[in-house]
Parts: structure tokens; C-alpha cells; sequence
């Protein structure tokens, strides 16, 4: 719009500013508005367009960022008091490429503490709402970004997914999330949880603006060593393409007890709507789905342990006790900074890998992650993309999980696969459950087939149009 | 004989001739104002990326070769975990059981060799600084590329550890790994000593020694606890594994506070690098471009005439006094003379400027003039130095500053022969000395001779004259 001169950015900057201003308050999406640089930003966009300059293709379009990423001269907190105050000098490799296309940074979004969590719920900000339902969680730990784009503050949002951290908030906040093959975007400047199973991920209000989105912030970085090389397809061209004759795979270990029967409806709903345009089914197996979770719960709380070493008080960010013994300040500071949840990860974390235990725990989960990698590469052979539900359930209730963490990891269930095997996955929303919850529909393809990905997202999506359905902000209280 | 055998092991840190760090881009140089020399990735930063320095690789490569070390072509880091100020991440990123190399070996110089296990890539860590204002942190060194060469514990006395070091030391320098300097910290080493008796099949326990900085104090650091253990175990006591700390003042090892257990540093493969794979072509260009080791070389210098073996080991203790030795001999200079110059004069002027070969102010096509000028019989010995005076502070050759001094030496005998004569017809007492078969009193004349001519006669031809005129 703002390209085409349609509307000004700083018009569109206002709007959405407006109604940040009116609901954030109820679902605590945002934990800063960055409205004057975000005013300013858009100005400078406008005047650009009036010099007649070439614009970028996401100018004057708002952006939100979750906590987790580094924006320069601004905080970068993670959700964690231990972080409190920390404002980072650099800028993200991710963020820094939406900006480069014009995006403008509106604000700043609520996460689970250092991401680890489904719900949004372990943060210093307080629990973010979902706006379809206040009672209810926006999932996490990107529960923030999910609820902003949901509640329609920005089209586009960035999030982290770990093991379920964009898809999942994404399915409960009725919005696509795509989580990108991992190394397709740099992780530079993502405040690491763990690293071989986090991946930069957006958010926006359809899959056509997530293509758009993931096709800029794709491509090697050389300030990250594990982003790829591998050339960036024309997403966006790939998305009006027909599935007529793809071959998609059932994988039935998704289908298993746990899952509520109204989300296996709504995915079988779904599965018929691709089976209508043209695309044949087929049941696949993956057998060792059932490992998924305690492998991923080892991985990544043992990343997590060594990642999170960093946070000792020497350096920046809190600190207590430096008037006593080392010992004594990194106890205090670390008692103090960290929430239970990542205490109990890298408690956790730490145990898998002492030696001794690490041959049972580190070691067997990543000859399980190799494992898994062969079962998604197997079905790969005989389909073009699986198709699962993206959760067991719809959103669950704020605090209904927070006493429970087994409960709460239980809730990737669905999602921790493609983290562990580094394979793209998306969730486009594909119905409400009866209480006019959303539900979402999860869709993974071979690693670096983004394209195919997006392609069958796009179709179910033109077909159903559930992405349109926006929450009522105004009368819920 | 004592009873028990000595079996060391050395661990030696080594850091990398390198312009940056391991994994970042900062730039490092030994010293600098405390933490100027330090980037968001030596800092450990939320959500900073290591990125392995190309040439960090290449250069721990060369010291792989320089070595004889088996290398891996496949390799990978590993995060050693632990909690220490200067420890900016909280973990170190080492190599734990992929290390790019295995085995390889050091010349004791005796044509034995000490085996090594392996060498692996690291970085280094900050320093931490204990002030009346409390500790600081200076992160200037954090980061910075390190190569652990490990050795087997091969070693039975604290001479040979000290013959290791000094050969290892040479190779690194040659092979253009590291500057190996101690001082600078930029070579560092820790020594596992035990004590075993003589028939014993099994080793004793180990004692680790830190806080040597230098070879000398690594091999009196032994000596002490050779002494020590071996007191220890005569008199019916144990040795109990632990680490000690060398005073050199006192001239003995303490031990450190011993930790309540262990460390585990909870090992597992760095996530944020990939595993590397080291191409052939890789090694066989490094290979190629190997220059001439220590121990070819002196092999080379035992088959030039005229070197004695401690002017082979003078002339190959520094690559590049070695490589301006043979730029002189290739400039035509006889191999003993040029090793004379080198050892001599040379040496004396680097001594007094606190300079190294490569600073050098005459160039060796230069010298080597002058060597051969004196070989000529152009100028004499005493000349020469003349010439070498005036040749450090002008840049010019050896015939320039000859003539620019007037020393050009007088070898026309129909000249020499009219001062000689003149100087026997004034000096009637020394004639008459040598006459009463005093042969000294020839010196005498020489020296008069020489006094007249301004040193510039030629020596020996006015030895000849002298004694055919008087004879």
C-alpha cells in the first residue's frame, strides 16, 4: 500500500499504534511500544517515497520482534530479570534484514522466559492473553508475536521456535507460522536457548505475507556458521502453484491417544479439503515419534545449560552478591535472575551432561535425533509433504499447566519433531474447535523444500479462508 | 642409581601467530589497554555466533606437519563447561575426542624423539586481576587461538623435558605457528611428573606442575620434585594426585588449595560450528609450503665446511639466523667466516640494540662484501670492524665504506717494503732483539709497521718482508 501510494506510512504506523494503545493492555502481547522511533521510522519511509527513492518490499510495513532478539540500543531481556536493563549494542541478523526492507520495528513482544515454555505464562512481564479467548493462553514461548499479529498490531511478527514455539502459538492464536528449514535464517542475534533446535521463525496474517517475510530473511550469514548457502526460491511466486497430484503423507503416529477429538476432526477436515484440490493421501509411519519429546527434553536442556552459563553477573545484566565470594555472587545472581522453569532446565540440562550419564541421556537422544532424521527422509520418499494436527488440543486455560511441566512439554508433542530433525513446518489455521477456539493445521516438507511447504499452505488457505476470521477485542473484557 | 624410574609428560599451550582471534574478529597483539581488544563474540553476548578464523586452521595445520602428527580430515569443537570470570561464555570451545590431529613427535636432539598424543585447537581465556579495589576482568586475551600439544609421557629426565621444549619451541617458531614467547605467554607449559620403581610395570601417580615460565624453571622445577617424590617414596610415603605450584625464588613446589572433587566440565559437541572437514588439498598445500626444519637443517650445516657443532646449533636456534647465515655464504662468504661474523660482531651489535635478525641494519649481500673483502686480504681484521662500524649507520657496501674510511688495505709489497725499511732503520733495539733469537720482537716491528701504515698493511705481507729484510 505504501509502495503504491495508497496509504502513507505514517498513516498505517498510527493505526496500528492506535490500536496497540487500546488492547494491549488486555492481552499483554507487547511488553514495549516503540512508538516514536516507530513514528519516526515511518516518516523517514514517507519522505523517502516523496524523493522518489526505491522503496523495499516491506516499507513502512509495522514488525514486531520478539524479546529474544537483539535490536541495537534497545533492551533485549529474554523475559528474564536476569536480563533486566540489558540494552544490546548490535542488531540481529534477522531483524536487521526486514529493516533493510523497510519494516518498521513497532515493538517488542512477550515470550516465555529464554523461550523455554508453551504458554507465555514464565515471564517478567506477566502471562500474555489470547485474543480469542482472555482466559485463555496465546501458547508460547512466542505466545507475544502470536497474539500481536492475531490481534492485528502488526502484520508481521518474529518468533523463535525451538520445539513448537511459533507453530503452536500460531495454531491457538488462529494466525500461519512457518518455521523455515534449520540454517535457512541466521541465528545471529537470537539470545541462544538451544542451539541446534532454535530457529528464527515469523508470524504474519497469511501464508502469502510469510513467504514474502521468509524469502527476506532467508540466506547464509556469515556471522553464523551453521545458515546455508543453498539458494533462496521465489517463495511467494511458488504459493498460487496447484497441488493437483501431490502425493501428502498421514504420518499415524500424530493421531495417537492425547489427541482431542475435535482438533483430529478439524485435521481430517483439512486433509479432505487437499484431498478435493487435487492432492492423493497416503498413511506413513514414523516410528520413532514416540522418543520425540524425551529426546528433545534432553537436547535442548542440555544446550540450554552451557548456553545459559553466560548469565553469571560479571559482565552485564544482574548482579548480586559481588561484594561477597565469587561462589556466593554467581548463586545470588543466578538464584536470583532465573525463574523456576529455567532453573529446573538447567538442573536438568546439567545432569544430562555430566559424565557418567551422558552416554545414557546427550548421547542416546542425539543417536535418536539421527533416527528420526532417517524416518522424515524415508517418508520423504513416497510423499511431497506430511500433514498433522499442529497440537493436541486448542488453547488451554492460563495456569491450568503451570503446576504441571510434563503436562506442558507433553503440548509439543506434535511439533518437537521438526526441530529435531531441522525440517520446514508450518501451521495455518484450519477451524475453530466448538468454544471458537483455532486450531491449526501443521504441514512439514524435506529439508530446504521451504517451497513446497508454503505452496500447500497457500492452497488449503485459498480454499478455506480461516485466516480471515480476526478476534473480537472490542467486547471481550 | 636411584631405585625409581621418572616417567614427565608435558602439556604445552601454544598461542597462534594470528592477526584475530579463533572465533572472532578482533584483532589481537600481545598487551593493550584492558578490554580494547575485545568484540561482542569475546564478550559472550546474548545471541553472538562463534565463526571459526580460516587461518587459524592453516596455522594449527602447519604445527600438525611440523610434528609429524596424523591428522584428521575430519574434526569438530566441543564446549568444555565451567564457571570462572575470565571465562566469558561460561564454557570454553575446545576439542575433546576429535582433536584435528593425533600422535606426532619432538626432537630431543640427541636423534631421540618424544612421542606426543595429540594436539588440539582452543581458545584462550581472559585474565583476571586481583587489585585493592577488588578483581577485574581484562577479556583482552579471551578468544584468543590456541594449540594444546599434548605429550605421552615419554619423558625420564628434567633435562629431556627441557631439550622437548627447546626443540618444540624451535619448530614452532620455523613452521611459523607462534612466536613462542614465555614471557608474552604466548608458549606456556604444564609438567606431569611420577615416580615408579625401576621394575615396576605400572605408572606411579601424578603430579601436575603449573606456573613455569621458562625452561629453565620447568627442568628445576622437576629436579625439585624428582627430589621431593622420590624422598617421599623411600621413606615409605604415597604420592597422592594432586596439582603444585612452582616458586621459583624459594626453589620448590607447593601444593594448590586441592579441590573438594574433580571438575567435570560436562563435554558435548559445540552446536553453533559445524564438524570441518580438512581437504587433502588443504594439506598438501601447507605441506608444500613448509620451509626447511631444524633438524634438515642441521643436517644440511654438518656438510659445510669448517661449522663446528655449537656453531650448527647457534646458527639453526633462530630460522632466520639461519636463513641470513646462508644469504651471506650465497653471497659468497665462506661458511666459518660468515658463522665467525654472525656469532661475533653481529651478535654483539643485536645484543646491545635488543634486536632480533630480522631487524638488522646491514644487509647480507653487504656483508657478505665485507667478509670477503677481509678474505681477499682487501682489508684486515681490524679494518673490517671499522668498515662493519660505518656499515650500520650507511647504507652502502663494503668497497664504498672501505674507501669512504681510507681503509683500503696495502698489499702493493714495493710500497710496504720502503715503510718497512724505514721502520727497521729507526727501531735498531727490537733488530737486535730478534737478532738474539728473540722471535717476539718481530711482533714488534708488525705492530710498528701496522702503526705506520695506519692498520692498513696487509699483515701477512709484512710478516713476509720483515723476514726476508732481515734475514
Amino acid at each position: 500500500m505504501v509502495r503504491k501510494g495508497e496509504q502513507s506510512a505514517t498513516a498505517i504506523c498510527a493505526a496500528f499504534l492506535d490500536r496497540i494503545e487500546s488492547f494491549n493492555p488486555k492481552l499483554n502481547a507487547l511488553v514495549e511500544v516503540f512508538s516514536t522511533e516507530a513514528r519516526q521510522a515511518a516518516e523517514a519511509v514517507d519522505q523517502a517515497k516523496l524523493r522518489g527513492e526505491t522503496l523495499g518490499p516491506l516499507a513502512g510495513v509495522p514488525l514486531v520482534i520478539k524479546d529474544v532478539f537483539n535490536l541495537r540500543g534497545q533492551l533485549s531481556t529474554c523475559a528474564s530479570r536476569i536480563l533486566e536493563g540489558y540494552r544490546s549494542p548490535y542488531t540481529a541478523t534477522a531483524v536487521q534484514k526486514l529493516q533493510d526492507a523497510g519494516a518498521i520495528i513497532i515493538g517488542r513482544s512477550n515470550m516465555d522466559e529464554f523461550a523455554m515454555g508453551s504458554s507465555t505464562e514464565h515471564s517478567i512481564y506477566g502471562p500474555s492473553r489470547n485474543p480469542f479467548n482472555l482466559e485463555r493462553s496465546p501458547g508460547g514461548s512466542s505466545g507475544g508475536s502470536a497474539a500481536a499479529v492475531s490481534a492485528r498490531f502488526a502484520p508481521l511478527a518474529l518468533g523463535s521456535d525451538t520445539g513448537g514455539s511459533v507453530r503452536q502459538p500460531a495454531a491457538f492464536c488462529g494466525i500461519p507460522g512457518f518455521k523455515p528449514t534449520y540454517g535457512r535464517i541466521s541465528r545471529y542475534g537470537l539470545i541462544a536457548f538451544a542451539s541446534s533446535l532454535d530457529h528464527v521463525a515469523p508470524f504474519a496474517r497469511s501464508v502469502e505475507d510469510l513467504a514474502l517475510c521468509t524469502g527476506l530473511l532467508a540466506g547464509e550469514d556469515e556471522k553464523d556458521s551453521t545458515s546455508l548457502a543453498e539458494p533462496v526460491p521465489d517463495y511467494l511466486a511458488g504459493c498460487s502453484d496447484s497441488i493437483e497430484g501431490l502425493r501428502i503423507g498421514i504420518p499415524k503416529e500424530y493421531f495417537a491417544a492425547g489427541l482431542d477429538p475435535e482438533i483430529e476432526a478439524l485435521t481430517k477436515a483439512a486433509i479432505q479439503e487437499l484431498e478435493d484440490h487435487g492432492a492423493s493421501t497416503q498413511a506413513v509411519t514414523l516410528p520413532h515419534t514416540r522418543f520425540a519429546i524425551p529426546s528433545y527434553y534432553l537436547l535442548c536442556t542440555s544446550e540450554a545449560s552451557s548456553n545459559l552459563a553466560r548469565y553469571d553477573g560479571v559482565r552485564y545484566g544482574l548482579r548480586r552478591g559481588g561484594d561477597r565470594s565469587l561462589d556466593e555472587m554467581y548463586a545470588e545472581t543466578r538464584g536470583e535472575g532465573f525463574g523456576s522453569e529455567v532453573k529446573l532446565r538447567i538442573l536438568l540440562g546439567t545432569f544430562c551432561l555430566c559424565s557418567g550419564y551422558y552416554d545414557e541421556y546427550y548421547l542416546k537422544a542425539s543417536k535418536i535425533r539421527t533416527l528420526m532424521r532417517r524416518d522424515f527422509a524415508s517418508a520423504f520418499k513416497n510423499c511431497d509433504v506430511l500433514v498433522t494436527p499442529t497440537t493436541p488440543t486448542s488453547a488451554f486455560k492460563l495456569g491450568e499447566k503451570l503446576q504441571d511441566p510434563l503436562s506442558m512439554y507433553m503440548n509439543d508433542v506434535l511439533t518437537v519433531s521438526a526441530n529435531l530433525a531441522g525440517i520446514p513446518a508450518i501451521s495455518v489455521p484450519c477451524g475453530f474447535t466448538s468454544d471458537g477456539m483455532p486450531a491449526g493445521l501443521q504441514i512439514l516438507g524435506p529439508s530446504l523444500d521451504e517451497a513446497r511447504v508454503l505452496q500447500v499452505a497457500a492452497a488449503y488457505q485459498k480454499a478455506t479462508q480461516h485466516h480471515l476470521h480476526a478476534p473480537d477485542l472490542e467486547t471481550q473484557s | 642409581m636411584s631405585a625409581y624410574k621418572t616417567v614427565i609428560g608435558l602439556e604445552v599451550h601454544c598461542q597462534l601467530k594470528l592477526a584475530s582471534k579463533l572465533f572472532s574478529p578482533a584483532e589481537y597483539a600481545f598487551g593493550g589497554e584492558a578490554n580494547s581488544r575485545v568484540s561482542a563474540v569475546d564478550l559472550g553476548l546474548p545471541g553472538v555466533l562463534p565463526r571459526l578464523n580460516e587461518d587459524a586452521l592453516r596455522v594449527a595445520l602447519r604445527a600438525a606437519i611440523a610434528l609429524d602428527c596424523e591428522i584428521n580430515l575430519r574434526t569438530k569443537f566441543d564446549r568444555k563447561n565451567y564457571f570462572y570470570p575470565d571465562l566469558p561464555k561460561g564454557y570454553q570451545i575446545s576439542q575433546f575426542d576429535e582433536p584435528y590431529c593425533r600422535g606426532g613427535r619432538v626432537p630431543l636432539g640427541d636423534g631421540r624423539f618424544a612421542e606426543l598424543h595429540h594436539i588440539h585447537l582452543e581458545e584462550d581465556a581472559g585474565k583476571n586481576m586481583h587489585t585493592d579495589q577488588g578483581s577485574l576482568v581484562d577479556l583482552n586475551r579471551a578468544g584468543v587461538a590456541l594449540i594444546e600439544i599434548v605429550g605421552m609421557p615419554d619423558l625420564s629426565t628434567p633435562r629431556e623435558a627441557h631439550d622437548f621444549l627447546e626443540n618444540l619451541k624451535q619448530i614452532l617458531q620455523y613452521a611459523e605457528v607462534s612466536d613462542c614467547d614465555m614471557e608474552k605467554g604466548s608458549l606456556r607449559c604444564d609438567a606431569n611428573i611420577s615416580l615408579m620403581p625401576r621394575d615396576a610395570t605400572e605408572l606411579g601417580t601424578k603430579v601436575e606442575i603449573k606456573n613455569l615460565n621458562s625452561f629453565r624453571m620447568v627442568e628445576r622445577a622437576l629436579e625439585y620434585e624428582q627430589r621431593r617424590q622420590q624422598a617421599l617414596l623411600a621413606s615409605g610415603g604415597e604420592v597422592s594426585q594432586h596439582t603444585r605450584l612452582w616458586n621459583d625464588e624459594r626453589g620448590e613446589t607447593k601444593a594448590m588449595r586441592s579441590k573438594e572433587s574433580t571438575q567435570d566440565y560436562r563435554f558435548f559437541p559445540e552446536p553453533d560450528l559445524p564438524p570441518i572437514n580438512i581437504s587433502e588439498e588443504l594439506i598438501a598445500e601447507l605441506r608444500a609450503s613448509m620451509p626447511e626444519l631444524p633438524e634438515a637443517r642441521r643436517a644440511r650445516y654438518r656438510e659445510l665446511e669448517g661449522l663446528s657443532d655449537y656453531d650448527i646449533d647457534v646458527l639453526t636456534a633462530d630460522r632466520h639466523l639461519g636463513e641470513y647465515f646462508e644469504a651471506l655464504t650465497k653471497a659468497g662468504a665462506a661458511a666459518k667466516s660468515a658463522s665467525n661474523w654472525l656469532m661475533g660482531e653481529v651478535s654483539r651489535v643485536l645484543n646491545e640494540n635488543n634486536q632480533s635478525i630480522a631487524d638488522f641494519a646491514i644487509e647480507a649481500p653487504r656483508l657478505a662484501e665485507l667478509i670477503r673483502c677481509q678474505s681477499e686480504g682487501k682489508v684486515n681484521r681490524l679494518s673490517a670492524r671499522k668498515v662493519f662500524e660505518r656499515m650500520l649507520s650507511h647504507a652502502e657496501g663494503a668497497m664504498a665504506a672501505i674507501s669512504a674510511l681510507g681503509l683500503e688495505q696495502i698489499s702493493d709489497s714495493g710500497e710496504l717494503e720502503s715503510v718497512v725499511q724505514a721502520v727497521i732503520d729507526a727501531n735498531p733495539k727490537p733488530i737486535a732483539d730478534y737478532r738474539s733469537g728473540k722471535e717476539k720482537a718481530l711482533h714488534a716491528l708488525k705492530g710498528l709497521v701496522m702503526k705506520e701504515t695506519g692498520g692498513k698493511a696487509n699483515p701477512k705481507l709484512v710478516g713476509e718482508i720483515l723476514l726476508r729484510l732481515l734475514s
